[in-house]
């Protein structure tokens, strides 16, 4: 059978950054996929080199923009490995709370992204819509919508006001039942589990054969998660438990970030109460990085952020290494689209909630000659398209 | 028909493309498209491709790679066609100026005719520029 | 749990653990000769389970350090092993065969640094252009 050669990508519509994933299809059989990333390199490690501390806690912050605080969160982890500092108690709530909220949006965009995906375009806009209170609270926090430059080695740059406390308390409250409407249109939706169960499977051996990490590896039974394995900032301090799910698939992948966001709101909940008891400092003080080296990590949205720093005692970096999540969890991909369908493939590679710019993503596909040309934009049509048709068979 | 009077014969088809960019700018344009901020009021539509574009909201510092993309996608672009540089990496690299992998900023590609600074330029102000620059081909 | 670790990787490998950096229980940082990475990192990845978070390769000036970092999650260790290659051909056997997750980072120290992993099954360019010239390693120190 003549194999055709699918594109999705570089300038994909709804996949925000560049990545080009290359699908070898047979008929409607994925064979093989070829990806290529390198769109989104910027050389941040080498530009680090030439900055102080304080302005790469700045600059890694944009490696990504949904998961901003992770990178900074993961840098000042691998500083103070590096130069044994002791944080603040109540700094280490307030960056908790930070990273939670991050989570909490996080999750919300996937799930917006995901719906769209498969045809829900109610489910893009409510997700999205939903997403705002969180944004709203960043900013009347940190200032800014995203990009909130709240880590600083030794503590946070900014302190949470008292009357700041109930408002984010008052609106991750008000997250609940957005959450229970969004569980429930998951888990109870026939046409759902039609389309995301058995869909894009990961076995266990296959993440731990590609270091998966996150809710990726997280939804195929392998329950690794960063604040519980090596507890940092405030996570072994509020109780709150690591989510996982044995079938791998989409619909698994799904399930745990829902369930997540409940545990986030849990993590912030605690923190906040905690807030209201624990004063002082919300900074050590810290005036120089000695000789040596650090290595620092963050559960991120995504997965495992990894940090490696080598200092000589000057105020910048000798090397500064950054691994994104993204970076082990893509190349999954070879896995869970080959030997799907062309109408699965979107939400398979969704799935695993790329984040390309975290990653780099280089999509190399095979150039051979397609009688059939399909665009990025045919396959979420054909996604679209098979939720349709399974609505349909169902009623 | 020149370029103002093509512009505002019917809504605004605008063509997103991201360039080496760390995506807020990118989450904020698609923001603008949420209830919230609804840039289809506006007669703001998203398309998927360049050759149905009246604008492009360009976003990233640009990496080699993606340069080489941007030309390329500029050339098939029915002119007139405008081209507005959203968030700081479009507007002037940024952090990003030194860096050994960039080919931007966009005014070194493409001729930009807006700039929207901000890391990243919230939702209100995106929808400001582009509205500021149609009421500015509108004086003529 | 960390130092049990620690101790079956001495006790398997002896003479040739070159030297022990445990900078706190939680951060171990092992040298090794290039020709024995293969060797370690396949015992700690199929025997002891760890799992491989990532490489960093270093240009030092005199040499080209690779760091591959193993997470051993059930103890929140993360265990370094590092080894130093030739600066002017700097060449390692390649881990991608022993562990997949290990080969975007390989080309990628390949494509930055300039470092030959021999017998890796793929080891084109990950995020430089083709049209990137040849011999010029951005992350190294001319």
């Amino acid at each position: 059978m003549a194999k055709t050669v699918i594109p999705v990508g570089p300038y994909h519509p709804l996949q925000e950054e560049p990545e080009f994933f290359k699908l070898l299809v047979e008929g409607e059989r994925v064979v093989d996929l070829e990806i290529e990333i390198g769109y989104n390199h910027r050389g941040i490690e080498k530009i680090a080199e030439s900055k102080s501390y304080d302005q790469v806690l700045f600059l890694v912050e944009r490696v990504c923009g949904i998961c901003s605080t992770s990178h900074p969160f993961a840098s000042v982890n691998a500083l103070e490995d590096l130069a044994d500092i002791k944080v603040p108690e109540r700094a280490l709530y307030i960056r908790t709370i930070i990273g939670e909220l991050e989570r909490l949006h996080s999750h919300l965009l996937w799930l917006g992204l995901a719906g769209h995906f498969i045809g829900y375009n109610t489910v893009w806009m409510w997700a999205w819509k939903y997403r705002e209170p969180i944004l709203d609270i960043f900013e009347r926090i940190t200032g800014n919508r995203q990009h909130y430059a709240m880590m600083k080695v030794g503590g946070v740059r900014r302190d949470i006001g008292s009357s700041d406390i109930p408002e984010i308390g008052k609106m991750v409250e008000g997250l609940l039942p957005v959450i229970d409407m969004f569980r429930g249109a998951v888990l109870d939706d026939p046409v759902i589990h039609a389309r995301l169960k058995g869909v894009g499977i990961l076995k266990k051996e296959d993440i731990i054969e590609y270091g998966a990490v996150g809710p990726t590896a997280r939804a195929s039974g392998v329950a690794i998660d960063v604040r519980k394995d090596e507890p940092y900032a405030a996570y072994p301090l509020v109780d709150w438990r690591v989510i996982t799910r044995e079938e791998g698939d989409v619909f698994a992948k799904a399930v745990v970030r829902i369930l997540e966001m409940y545990e986030s709101i849990k993590i912030i909940k605690g923190c906040l109460d905690r807030l209201k008891v624990v004063g002082g400092e919300i900074d050590a003080k810290v005036k120089e990085i000695p000789p040596g080296e650090g290595i620092g990590r963050h559960e991120a949205p995504r997965g495992e952020v990894f940090h490696y720093v080598r200092s000589d005692g000057s105020n910048r970096p000798v090397r500064y290494k950054i691994r994104a999540p993204s970076y082990m969890n893509v190349p999954t991909n070879k896995k869970s689209v080959v030997g799907g369908t062309i109408s699965d493939a979107t939400i398979t590679l969704a799935a695993v909630d790329p984040c390309y710019c975290c990653t780099e993503r280089v999509a190399v596909a095979d150039r051979k000659s397609g009688k059939k040309r399909l665009t990025g934009k045919d396959l979420i049509r054909l996604s679209q398209e098979k939720t349709f048709r399974l609505k349909r068979e169902m009623v | 028909m020149n370029l103002k009077t093509k512009a505002l014969t019917r809504s605004i088809w605008v063509f997103h493309f991201a360039a080496a960019s760390c995506n807020n700018c990118d989450i904020e344009i698609l923001d603008a498209l949420t209830p919230k901020f609804d840039l289809e009021r506006f007669g703001m539509l998203l398309v998927g491709s360049i050759r149905h574009a009246d604008v492009i909201l360009a976003t990233g510092a640009i990496s080699h790679k993606a340069g080489v993309r941007l030309k390329r996608l500029y050339e098939q672009a029915p002119k007139p066609c405008l081209v507005i540089a959203v968030g700081c990496c479009a507007c002037s690299m940024c952090i990003f100026r030194d860096s050994y992998n960039m080919a931007g900023p966009f005014d070194r590609l493409v001729p930009v005719h807006a700039y929207i600074p901000g890391c990243p330029p919230k939702p209100e102000a995106i929808i400001m520029g582009v509205v500021k620059l149609i009421k500015a081909l509108k004086k003529g | 749990m960390a130092e049990e670790n620690l101790a079956r990787i001495k006790d398997r490998f002896s003479t040739r653990v070159l030297k022990v950096f445990a900078k706190s229980s939680r951060r171990i940082y092992i040298d090794f000769d290039s020709k024995d990475i293969p060797e370690v990192a396949s015992f700690l990845f199929r025997e002891l389970g760890a799992r491989f978070s990532t490489a960093t390769g270093i240009d030092t000036r005199k040499n080209i350090e690779i760091l591959y970092h193993f997470s051993f999650d059930s103890s929140g260790t993360v265990i370094s092993l590092r080894t130093l290659v030739d600066r002017k051909n700097p060449e390692i056997e390649s881990i991608a065969a022993i562990i997949k997750g290990a080969e975007w980072i390989e080309r990628e120290i390949h494509e930055l640094l300039g470092v030959n992993f021999r017998n890796h099954p793929n080891l084109k360019r990950l995020l430089l252009s083709e049209d990137w010239p040849e011999g010029k390693y951005p992350l190294r120190r001319e």
